[in-house]
């Protein structure tokens, strides 16, 4: 196991720890990435930032099987 | 300046669950909104030719179901007396009660904060409409509706490692969209 690891092995680690699905020691290995890394700090704050603004204002979206209805129901509209 | 033009096949892939949003905060109730929206879109399209180009295709629909969801109120008020308050706190021993409970809010937030989430969740539905179809499809998967990689993989036929590099890709272009419009 590796305790340096790339910019892009960092982002990727960063992107799976916001959906909670990062190990510890990849969790690990980011963090001391993160500490010599200015440019995937930056990656990472805005990363926090998005995934926070999104669990705050919970958007909500309409079920698939209700838009393919909606969609039909255009369609069928526009053939007219 | 390029008048704007109107691609109703498109309409419910990009705007629906930005109108959802903005109308689910307005009746609070998941049925009349969705009613709501195909209203609009339907509307929409039979005034498809009064569509002057001037503003853009989202604020044009937005303006549809303003008037929508002022009918719906306006119907709904008429059917008065649906809409009484009943009190059934007659005894001495709970006076009081009543207020309370109506004033309390468990949530603890208050306007401002509602509103202000409001207005958050519209701008980050706002650009996810700006990716393209399959990226913005794959993120809303993932990040609002919460389902795992592997179900996501198998819906599209991806491996997990292309379901990163789009999730990632979607999430700059979010930050990046959102920085423009919020942050």
């Amino acid at each position: 196991m590796k305790i340096f690891i790339k910019c892009e092995d960092a982002n990727h680690k960063c992107d799976k720890s916001q959906y909670k699905e990062a190990s510890f020691w990849e969790k690990v290995t980011l963090n001391i990435h993160l500490i010599y890394c200015a440019v995937c700090r930056k990656y990472s704050a805005r990363n926090a930032k998005l995934t926070n603004a999104i669990n705050q204002s919970k958007p909500k979206c309409i079920p698939k099987e209700q838009k393919e209805l909606l969609k039909e129901r255009l369609q069928k509209e526009m053939s007219k | 300046m390029p008048a704007e033009k109107l691609f109703p096949e498109t309409w419910v892939d990009r705007y629906s669950d930005y109108l959802y949003n903005y109308t689910i905060v307005r009746v609070n109730d998941h049925e009349v909104a969705q009613d709501l929206i195909s209203d609009t879109f339907l509307a929409g399209l039979k005034s498809k030719a009064n569509f002057k180009g001037e503003a853009s295709e989202r604020t044009w629909l937005i303006s549809i179901l303003k008037r929508k969801i002022i009918d719906h109120y306006r119907k709904s008020n008429s059917n008065k007396g649906k809409a009484e308050v009943r009190m059934s706190y007659n005894d001495v021993d709970s006076e009081g009660d009543w207020l309370e409970e109506n004033i309390s809010d468990p949530s603890d937030k208050n306007a401002e904060d509602t509103m202000e989430n409001e207005e958050l969740g519209l701008a980050i539905l706002n650009c996810l409409g700006k990716l393209n179809e399959k990226q913005a499809a794959i993120f809303k998967m993932k990040t609002i509706d919460g389902f795992d990689t592997e179900t996501i993989c198998n819906e599209y036929n991806i491996t997990p490692s292309n379901l990163w590099v789009i999730i990632h890709r979607a999430r700059k272009l979010m930050a990046d969209c959102l920085e423009e419009n919020w942050f």
